[in-house]
């Protein structure tokens, strides 16, 4: 159970309960559609960037804890942010989860509750989609994400 | 037992006893260990563990035998030319189908159906011809059967099922007509575990002259395979879900159908005679095996039909039979649990979903337990869309099983369950 625990935090069972942020957003002017077909995982994120500033943020999709968890977070974490912290914590996040060196935990704060993705190789990609799917609607790509 | 998938009769507390543990024993990788626990592997649907028997055969094909087939005049080729067709011979004899030239080797059960695709469906397959598939179809009989519509502008229908997962046979004449040239059904469901009565399809088809092309893949890993009983035009296997290895499976077609088919594939082996002019083709069943063909897997494959053929097979089902019983009893003891596909008529497949808690987290779980299952839509898209849901766990079990593993796999149902507070 311990390691499970570690994937598994407080934190993500409770975002994935009660997702936040959960909804489409009025007068979005980013929007982009994530997708693991093999795995199931879907999402959409809308975002209204106001100059260069994360006015608001929402997402709607069906998957496993750990994908509908770290959108949830995500949303919570780059609302009312400069997107260029935004692209700064999709990088931290990247690097956290695919286990590229330590984790930068000035920078993640509360996502630092997905570490313990990176133990778990098959879970990588949903903790990803989230963040790809966020990036991609910033870059305005009009092709769907995925991570698989 | 002729279609090797009916259940033994409800007296199988009669029937001789079914000694897994002896068979686990024939399975070397069952006793490897995962997390620090002994190893339960429920993902049979997906693919089987290989006996010894299969392993030291490609171990000793490679060691005594490897030579090209059908070409030298050399004795080591012709012994690997008998062993390759001893291969064929046994799958005939598992499938029973009359005659070894009725069996075509294939990559798997998918390349199976893509050769009748490729060869019945552009030869005998028209303008505002119509393709009958069912409910339950891997996306292996839908895809090259949409691929062949679109090409030559026929249309494919669709024989649904009721919320058990059993097809609608009532709904199946009003969907048979003289635009119908062939329906495609599946014999054993990978994702909810319905058998299906094929003969009672066939016989419906017959009536109206239309073939009928089984997928047999989840089918041939519980037992014998009786072709000329159900009377089926074509039947496809895969090697490794019935205990071989990968790349290999079977194709079985009517001879008077196969002959008539243009070729799969062009190249060596394939051909009676080239000219830059005209060829011709070899007799069956080469006509369709164009190149060297997968020597080891067809010795392989032998070897598990050799090794299946020694089992008990009455007391394999009611083994089977025991396991599902229990497998299924368990999981509907957890609260919140559902499960996908109550067809009365099932193999050994348990497909479930946990409220609250997404299937790939119960897998996730479950592997920090050393329990091998599947989630995910199984290559199943629609059959997940009829239910509702994005995807189920799946529990698949072969004759090595135990009522063990069941419980094993249960403890971590509810481990995911306690987890996610649900």
């Amino acid at each position: 159970m311990t390691d499970l625990r570690e994937l598994y935090q407080q934190v993500i069972l409770d975002h994935n309960r009660s997702p936040r942020n959960f909804r489409q957003v009025p007068n979005a002017n980013h929007t982009a559609d994530g997708d693991n077909p093999l795995c199931g995982d879907r999402i959409t994120v809308w975002v209204r960037v106001d100059g260069d500033v994360v006015d608001d943020i929402g997402f709607q999709g069906t998957g496993c804890a750990i994908s509908q968890a770290s959108a949830s977070l995500m949303t919570t974490a780059v609302r009312g942010k400069p997107v260029a912290d935004a692209e700064r914590l999709f990088a931290a996040f990247h690097a956290m989860v695919t286990g590229a060196g330590e984790p930068d935990r000035a920078t993640l704060g509360k996502l630092l509750a997905f570490a313990g993705v990176r133990e778990f190789p098959a879970r990588v990609k949903c903790a990803n989609l989230p963040w790809h799917t966020l990036h991609a609607a910033l870059q305005d790509t009009t092709e769907p994400v995925t991570t698989e | 037992m002729t279609t090797g998938v009916e259940r033994v009769p409800s007296g199988a507390a009669t029937a001789p006893a079914f000694d897994a543990e002896r068979v686990r024993a024939d399975f070397p990788l069952l006793g490897r260990s995962m997390r620090g626990k002994s190893l339960v592997y429920l993902d049979n649907a997906a693919t089987s563990q290989k006996p010894r028997h299969v392993i030291d055969a490609i171990h000793r094909f490679y060691e005594t035998l490897n030579a090209n087939v059908h070409r030298g005049v050399y004795q080591l080729s012709e012994e690997a030319t008998t062993a390759y067709e001893w291969g064929r011979a046994m799958v005939a004899r598992y499938v029973n189908a009359p005659s070894p030239a009725e069996v075509v080797f294939v990559r798997g059960a998918t390349e199976g159906i893509n050769l009748v695709a490729g060869t019945f469906g552009r030869s005998r397959i028209g303008a505002g011809d119509e393709v009958l598939v069912t409910a339950m179809e891997h996306h292996s009989n839908i895809v090259p059967w949409q691929l062949v519509c679109e090409e030559r502008g026929a249309t494919l229908r669709v024989l649904p099922m009721d919320t058990h997962g059993v097809l609608a046979l009532d709904r199946l004449p009003g969907l048979l007509s003289k635009r119908t040239k062939l329906v495609a059904v599946v014999h054993v469901s990978n994702s909810l575990g319905t058998i299906n009565d094929v003969r009672a399809i066939v016989a419906a088809a017959h009536e109206r002259d239309i073939p009928v092309l089984v997928d047999g893949a989840q089918a041939a890993p519980h037992g014998p395979v009786d072709v000329q009983a159900l009377d089926c035009d074509f039947y496809v296997v895969s090697g490794h879900k019935m205990f071989g290895p990968t790349g290999i499976g079977a194709l079985y077609g009517k001879r008077a159908l196969l002959e008539a088919l243009p070729p799969y594939q062009g190249g060596g082996e394939m051909i009676a005679s080239v000219t830059f002019e005209k060829t011709t083709y070899a007799p069956l069943p080469m006509k369709f095996e164009a190149g060297t063909p997968n020597i080891e897997g067809a010795v392989g494959l032998g070897a598990a039909v050799d090794y299946l053929r020694a089992l008990d097979w009455t007391a394999v089902a009611g083994h089977e039979r025991d396991l599902l019983a229990y497998a299924e009893g368990r999981l509907r003891e957890i609260p919140g649990v559902r499960l996908i596909g109550t067809a009365p008529e099932k193999v050994s497949v348990v497909s479930f979903v946990l409220e609250g808690v997404h299937p790939h987290d119960i897998g996730t779980i479950a592997d920090q337990d050393g329990v091998a299952i599947r989630t995910g839509h199984h290559c199943t898209q629609p059959v997940m869309d009829f239910f509702g849901v994005p995807a189920t766990a799946r529990a698949s079990f072969a004759f090595y099983n135990t009522r063990d593993d069941v419980d094993r796999l249960a403890a971590s149902v509810w481990k995911a369950r306690e987890l996610f507070g649900a």
